[in-house]
C-alpha cells in the first residue's frame, strides 16, 4: 500500500513539472503574441499611405506622416553597416583563418564583452567621439554608432560560416599554386559572399530597431535632410518622441511606426535565421 | 607594375588582417578610456562616495549615483527572479518535452522575442501592460501580500513593477537560448542511465540534466543579468524617472540608464555630464564583469 502510494506520489509530481514546463513556455509566448497582435491592430489601423509620404504634421492637425525618419534609418542604417561590414568580415576571416593564434583569442573575447555593452553607453562614446569635436548632432555620429553596434554581430556570424568551410577546399587551392591570400580571397570568401550577406542581415535587422545610441547622436528632427553633419531623423528615436507625447494623433503615429519597424526587423530577422539554419543543415551541423 | 613574391603578397594580408584586428580590440579599449576621461572631473570631485550619496540634483550641482544604482538593481533583480525559472522551464520544455520539428518553432518564437526592439516594448509596455499593473496585478497584490511594505502605497501603472515585468520579458530569450544549448550537450547515456535505474521524466531531469549543468546555468542568468541591467529604452518609458529609493515596488525609481537616457542631452554644467559619464562608466564595468564572469564559467564548463 505504501509502495503504491509513493508511486502515485512520483507520478503526480513527474506530471506538475510536466505542466509547469508547458505553462511556463506558454507564459513567455502569450506576451510575444500580445505584442504583435497589439502592434499590428494599432498600427495597422493608424496606418495611412501618408505614413510614408508626407512630413510630420504640427499637433491638432491631421495626417502627416514619417517620411523623413523611414529615410532617415534606411541611412543611418547603411551608414553603419559601410563602416562595419568590411571591419567585421575582415575581423571573421582573420579569426576563421587563424584560430589558434593569441590575437585571435584575445579578440574573441573582446567580440564577447563588446556584445554585451548597453547601446546607451555607445550612444554616449558616439556622443563624446563625434559630436563634441563637430560641435553638433549629426548623422554621421549615428551611423558610428549604430556600427558599434552591428560590428560584434557581423564579427560571429561571418566567422561561423567561414569555420564552416571544410580545410580540404582550401588546401586544394593551395595545390595549384595559390598564395594564402588567394585561396582566402577568391576561394573561401567567394564561395560564401552570398551566406555573409546573412549575417550582415542580421545585423542590420538588430541596428534598425536601436534607439538608446541615437538619441543624443543622430538626434532626430522633423524634416527631410541628407547631410551626414546634420542631425537625422530615425524611425526608433521618432517613435519615442511620440510615444511619450501627451497627444493623441502622435500616439497614433507612434503605434503606425512601431507596426513599420517590426515588420522590416521581424522579416529581416527571420529570413537571415532561416538562411542560416539552412546552411548549417546542409553542412551537416546541427 | 612590381611583382610581388606570393611569399610577400601573403605578408601583407596578414599584415592587414592583424592590424584591423587590433584596431577592434583598441576600440573597446578606447571606449574604457574615453568614460575614464570624460568622468574624469566626476570622479575628482565626488570620489567614490558618488555611489552612496543619495541627491541627484543638477540644479545645485550636487550628485550621487545611490538611487540609480538601486533602481538598476531592484528592476534586474525582480526581472532575474521572474524569468530565471520560466527560462529554464521553457529551454527544458523544448529540448526533452517536445518532438524536433515542434521545438525548433518554440525556439524561434522565443528567439523572436529577443528581435523586438526595445522600443516597441516600451511602447507595449506604457499602453497595455502599465494600465493592466495599475488595474490588475497591483489591486491584486495589495489585496492578498497588502502586509508586506513592498506591495504598499499607490500604483501609477509606471513604477519598478512595471519596469521589471518588461524586463523579465525581455530577458527570457538571453537565459533560456543558452541553457537549450546546454542541455543539449548532456550526453545521451547518462539520461538512458537514469531511466534504467527506473527514474520518472522528471527524476532524470533533475539527476541528469539540471544538476551536471547548474554552472552553466548560472552564467546564463549573469548574462541575462548583462542584459537587464544596460537596458534603456522599455525600462526609460515605463519606471517613471524620480530618484528615489522606496520599498514599495509599485513607487516610481529611475535606473543608470534610464537617467543617461533622460538627462545626457541637455546636461548643462561640466559637472553633470562628468557625472553621467561617471554613471556611464560604472554601468559599463558592471556590465564588462558580468560578461567577463559569465564567459569564464562558459569556458571552463565546455572544457569539463
Amino acid at each position: 500500500m505504501m509502495k503504491l502510494n509513493y508511486r502515485l506520489y512520483r507520478k503526480t509530481k513527474n506530471f506538475a513539472f510536466l505542466v509547469l514546463t508547458l505553462g511556463s513556455a506558454i507564459a513567455v509566448l502569450i506576451p510575444l503574441f500580445m505584442i504583435i497582435q497589439f502592434v499590428l491592430v494599432q498600427g495597422a489601423s493608424s496606418l495611412t499611405l501618408d505614413f510614408f509620404t508626407e512630413l510630420p504634421k504640427p499637433v491638432g492637425e491631421l495626417g502627416g506622416g514619417m517620411k523623413h525618419a523611414i529615410v532617415g534609418t534606411i541611412c543611418l542604417v547603411i551608414l553603419g553597416a559601410a563602416i562595419a561590414v568590411p571591419i567585421g568580415v575582415t575581423c571573421g576571416i582573420y579569426l576563421s583563418e587563424f584560430r589558434k593564434s593569441k590575437l585571435s583569442k584575445n579578440l574573441k573575447l573582446t567580440v564577447d564583452l563588446m556584445s554585451g555593452i548597453p547601446s546607451i553607453v555607445i550612444g554616449i562614446f558616439a556622443y563624446l567621439m563625434v559630436v563634441v569635436p563637430l560641435k553638433s548632432f549629426s548623422a554621421l555620429a549615428g551611423g558610428i554608432a549604430l556600427s558599434i553596434i552591428m560590428l560584434p554581430i557581423i564579427i560571429k556570424t561571418s566567422e561561423e560560416i567561414l569555420k564552416l568551410v571544410p580545410d580540404h577546399i582550401r588546401e586544394a587551392g593551395l595545390a595549384l599554386g595559390l598564395p594564402r591570400w588567394k585561396v582566402i580571397l577568391f576561394v573561401v570568401l567567394k564561395g560564401e559572399i552570398s551566406n555573409l550577406l546573412t549575417g550582415i542581415i542580421l545585423a542590420i535587422s538588430r541596428a534598425a530597431g536601436e534607439t538608446a545610441p541615437l538619441l543624443f547622436t543622430a538626434f532626430g528632427n522633423m524634416y527631410m535632410s541628407y547631410g551626414l553633419n546634420q542631425p537625422m531623423a530615425s524611425l526608433p528615436v521618432q517613435i519615442y518622441t511620440y510615444a511619450i507625447s501627451p497627444y493623441k494623433e502622435w500616439q497614433k503615429q507612434a503605434w503606425a511606426g512601431a507596426f513599420v519597424l517590426m515588420v522590416l526587423i521581424l522579416s529581416m530577422n527571420l529570413f537571415a535565421r532561416y538562411i542560416l539554419t539552412k546552411i548549417k543543415d546542409k553542412k551537416g551541423i546541427s | 607594375m612590381i611583382k610581388l613574391k606570393s611569399k610577400t603578397q601573403d605578408a601583407l594580408l596578414f599584415y592587414i588582417l592583424r592590424t584591423i584586428a587590433v584596431v577592434v580590440i583598441a576600440l573597446l579599449l578606447g571606449i574604457i578610456f574615453v568614460l575614464l576621461h570624460s568622468a574624469w572631473p566626476s570622479i575628482k570631485a565626488n570620489g567614490l562616495s558618488f555611489l552612496l550619496r543619495k541627491e541627484w540634483n543638477p540644479v545645485e550641482d550636487n550628485y550621487g549615483a545611490l538611487p540609480f544604482i538601486f533602481g538598476t538593481l531592484i528592476t534586474s533583480f525582480i526581472a532575474l527572479l521572474i524569468a530565471t525559472p520560466v527560462s529554464i522551464l521553457i529551454a527544458l520544455f523544448i529540448t526533452e518535452y517536445l518532438p524536433k520539428s515542434f521545438s525548433r518553432i518554440i525556439s524561434l518564437l522565443v528567439e523572436m522575442v529577443a528581435a523586438i526592439p526595445s522600443i516597441v516594448f516600451g511602447l507595449w509596455g506604457i499602453f497595455y501592460l502599465a494600465p493592466f499593473v495599475k488595474n490588475t496585478l497591483a489591486p491584486f497584490l495589495k489585496l492578498h501580500f497588502g502586509f508586506i511594505p513592498l506591495f504598499q502605497g499607490p500604483s501609477f501603472g509606471i513604477g519598478i513593477l512595471t519596469a521589471s515585468l518588461i524586463l523579465s520579458i525581455m530577458i527570457v530569450p538571453t537565459i533560456s537560448s543558452i541553457c537549450r544549448s546546454i542541455f543539449e550537450l548532456v550526453p545521451a547515456h547518462q539520461k538512458e542511465a537514469s531511466y534504467a535505474l527506473g527514474s520518472t521524466k522528471y527524476e532524470m531531469i533533475k539527476l541528469a540534466i539540471i544538476s551536471p549543468s547548474l554552472s552553466g546555468i548560472s552564467s546564463a542568468v549573469v548574462l541575462g543579468l548583462g542584459r537587464a541591467l544596460g537596458e534603456t529604452m522599455a525600462v526609460t518609458m515605463l519606471i517613471g524617472n524620480t530618484p528615489l529609493i522606496s520599498t514599495s515596488v509599485f513607487a516610481p525609481a529611475a535606473t543608470m540608464a534610464s537617467v543617461m537616457a533622460n538627462e545626457y542631452a541637455d546636461a548643462n554644467t561640466p559637472l553633470h555630464v562628468s557625472s553621467l559619464c561617471y554613471l556611464a562608466l560604472i554601468l559599463f564595468l558592471v556590465t564588462f564583469l558580468a560578461n567577463l564572469f559569465a564567459k569564464s564559467i562558459v569556458k571552463s564548463f565546455s572544457r569539463g
